[in-house]
């Protein structure tokens, strides 16, 4: 929980999966215009359960199964989503999504638009990112960027538990379309880079005590997580658990921001940060090119570019496709993160 | 498995490339379309399964015979009022088209699309549907809107994007929206309102809403994957919609058998799918009209969905931008062996002595005054390219319902822009 976020009421450990379950069940009971759906989101309750015991709960028609075919899953939710329902739909990865691609940049982000306000398209599209789980190049890939690109869609993307529940309660009660980006690297527990050491469950995490009722966490706006005078570091889902570890190791006196959303964007936040560290570390997992970091890494500049000490460093993944052996190699894990802070930590004579 | 060698002695793979029968300087000859006479095509009850159908897929449903008798299972048997109606609702959507086509000819505005011998496939459908069905149309059934009546001023103010445009100018000409009208935003990607139809339909099923939507696209445009996701969604969730593929035989300068044509009828693909499958006289008023009702019927009853290919023609080019003397033969239009929809339903209303040339001739002329009346009206709230019609802000409102930062930002950026330029454009 950061801070100003309060809640009342009980709260239970929950690990990323069942908070984000628990969000859909918190709306769906608030709302019957909620419904969930997508492939094998039904019965079966999602290949990473995130929708599970819902359509026990609410029955078929407010959580089902759907055909392998995300063009009509989403098309589907935009025509839903006009006639006055909330739909929540699951594009099972990411890198599923591009079949379902003209459905919302061409449609459920420009319908308020176009029309002026008379259709709208108030639809989520959940659907887990990123690489880390020997996913290969077809179950790995953070697209992100690409709905940065798009006027009319906002892109989310939580880190917690805490922060899930709340951001996908804040996406499904938003009226404009959201992309809500799920790190499945840590559904069960917060990935700190080491590939090679056992991984810590969410339970050992303060962001695991998720309230069991509605919280809304505002979309742009971010979370200061550690707060720091060397440097900003910019990051979002999985690799937000991965600098903080890298910053821990180092010992260095970094603020680290995670983002949250990444449009609309806390550049408020964000300024501040830089403007009082003077140094800049930008950190996705994402390919490189057009990634969001350049965008970040330009607006840092425009409004900065008088308080940096050293040029804005970009740690990404390689502009490559995942690889599936090599995943580990591809992976901005915590050296690529060292070298980085160290090369940004140098002044501008080159001293350390 | 073959060894190379082998191999050497087949005759050489050959790639088929679809052709028109005919092209410019062709005298274009249909006699070999297969037409049954009316009452060929059987009309099943409306619960009957759509597995016991698939021969309606590949026959066409016809009420108006070429003397203009109505005649068959599926004859609707309408009042001669609302025959007359519909005639009248007909030819006041050509003499928009006529009007709005001329408009842009003068350069009033910048596109504009006609569909001229495709009338029926529209203004049919929609006397057939409630006035509370949602209609996704495609970018030529402007009959949807003037079979409810809607007004011509408001679709000129679309067209000419002026001030009194409810869009904001934001739209191509022609790609209208009004909920109102139960008229979904047209979309300049094509197919895409095919699986919003299926999603808004499975919602009123859902909700236990008793509306049903209707959508239609082009036979070029059913070969997008957003046809095939509608279709196989529609059949799954048995969804309370009507899926129309109008057949008008040309996607701009491509005939038909580029879409798959050729090889077998748009209606059949309803039985791959598992719906309820219909190939229609999309020329005959009374046809179109019964098999939407028949659709409708099934749809309102939970007997599922309903595909149907309206067998037409488009008699004028794709839009303003295309010249069809270039790809086609110019007597195609004339010849079109199932004739023109108004000339039909004009024919037959004529034939049951409820109507005359005389009465015929006074309702062009009142159609023609009622459009050109709403012409004058539209134009005095401006035409495209005429000054700005809509403040420079508007760029930017709804592109989310609360502005966020970065456009507020670009918004400024653009007013500064505008000051740099001794504010030329209009602001709030």
């Amino acid at each position: 929980m950061s801070k100003g976020e309060e809640n009342k009421g009980a709260t239970t450990q929950r690990n990323m999966i069942q908070a984000i379950n628990n969000a859909m069940d918190v709306c769906m009971e608030r709302d019957d215009n909620v419904c969930v759906f997508g492939e094998d989101v039904g019965y079966y309750g999602g290949v990473f359960r995130a929708t599970a015991g819902l359509q026990e709960k609410y029955g078929k028609t407010r959580s089902f199964d759907t055909p392998i075919n995300e063009c009509g899953i989403i098309g589907v939710a935009v025509g839903m989503a006009a006639y006055g329902m909330r739909p929540v739909a699951e594009i099972q990865f990411a890198d599923y999504i591009y079949p379902g691609l003209d459905q919302l940049v061409s449609e459920a982000a420009r319908l308020r638009y176009r029309s002026a306000g008379e259709f709208t398209s108030p639809l989520t599209i959940r659907t887990p990112f990123g690489g880390g789980i020997f996913g290969g190049q077809t179950h790995s890939q953070s697209p992100e960027s690409i709905f940065t690109h798009v006027c009319g869609v906002k892109t989310v993307i939580p880190s917690t538990p805490y922060d899930a529940k709340g951001l996908l309660i804040a996406a499904i009660e938003d009226p404009d379309p959201v992309v809500f980006f799920e790190p499945k690297r840590i559904y069960n527990g917060p990935f700190d880079g080491h590939y090679d050491t056992p991984v810590l469950p969410w339970s050992k995490h303060p962001a695991s005590e998720v309230p069991d009722g509605h919280y809304a966490i505002p979309l742009g706006k971010a979370n200061v997580l550690r707060e720091g005078s060397a440097v900003t570091m910019l990051c979002y889902g999985t690799m937000v658990h991965v600098t903080a570890a890298a910053v821990e190791e180092l010992g260095i006196d970094a603020e680290v921001i995670d983002l949250r959303t990444l449009l609309p964007l806390d550049m408020e936040t964000i300024e501040a940060s830089v403007k009082k560290t003077g140094r800049c570390v930008i950190v996705h997992e994402a390919t490189r090119t057009s990634g969001f970091g350049a965008e970040l890494s330009a607006l840092v500049q425009e409004r900065c570019f008088y308080h940096l000490e050293a040029p804005i460093e970009r740690v990404t993944g390689y502009d490559t496709p995942y690889p599936h052996s090599l995943e580990w190699a591809y992976f901005p894990g915590p050296v690529r993160l060292r070298l980085a802070i160290e090369r940004v930590m140098e002044d501008v004579s080159g001293n350390v | 498995m073959a060894s190379d060698t082998e191999r050497r002695n087949l005759p050489p793979l050959e790639l088929h490339v679809p052709e028109p029968k005919f092209r410019p300087g062709d005298d274009a000859d249909f006699s070999d379309i297969a037409i049954p006479t009316v009452g060929e095509t059987r009309r099943p009850d409306i619960a009957d399964d759509h597995r016991d159908m698939p021969d309606l897929s590949y026959g066409l449903v016809r009420v108006l015979d070429d003397d203009g008798k109505a005649a068959g299972p599926w004859d609707p048997k309408l009042d001669p009022e609302t025959l007359r109606k519909m005639l009248r609702a007909m030819a006041l959507t050509r003499a928009y088209d006529g009007r709005m086509f001329r408009a842009q000819r003068q350069g009033k505005t910048s596109f504009y699309m006609k569909c001229t011998g495709e009338e029926a496939v529209a203004v049919a459908a929609t006397f057939a549907l409630d006035r509370d069905d949602m209609t996704f149309p495609s970018y030529r059934q402007q009959g949807i809107l003037i079979a409810r009546d809607w007004s011509l001023v408001d679709m000129m103010n679309q067209v000419y994007s002026n001030k009194k445009d409810r869009l904001m100018g934001r739209q191509l000409p022609i790609m209208y929206s009004t909920k109102q009208g139960g008229f979904f935003s047209i979309s300049g990607n094509l197919a895409t309102q095919f699986p919003q139809a299926v999603g808004w339909a499975m919602a009123s099923a859902a909700k236990g809403d008793t509306r049903i939507a209707a959508t239609w696209t082009g036979e070029g445009s059913s070969a997008e994957g957003d046809f095939h996701s509608a279709c196989i969604f529609a059949s799954v969730y048995r969804a309370p919609v009507i899926m129309n593929v109008v057949n008008n035989q040309w996607a701009i300068s491509s005939f038909s058998g580029f879409a798959g044509g050729d090889e077998t009828t748009f209606a059949a693909r309803a039985v791959g799918y598992g719906l309820a499958g219909l190939r229609v006289d999309g020329n005959d008023a009374l046809a179109v009209y019964a098999a939407t009702q028949w659709a409708a019927e099934r749809a309102r009853t939970n007997n599922g969905p309903t595909l149907i290919e309206h067998f037409t023609y488009r008699a004028e080019g794709h839009s303003t931008s295309d010249d069809p003397e270039q790809y086609r033969s110019a007597n195609e239009a004339a010849d079109w062996p199932l004739g023109d929809p108004i000339a039909r339903l004009k024919k037959h209303l004529i034939s049951i002595g409820e109507w005359d040339e005389e009465r015929h001739a006074a309702m062009d002329e009142e159609v023609a005054t009622q459009v050109k009346t709403a012409q004058k009206q539209a134009e005095k709230n401006g035409i495209l390219g005429h000054g700005l019609h809509q403040p420079l802000e508007t760029m930017f409102e709804q592109v989310f319902e609360e502005m966020p930062w970065h456009l507020k930002e670009q918004m400024q950026d653009m007013l500064d822009e505008n000051d740099a330029a001794n504010g030329v454009c209009k602001t709030r």
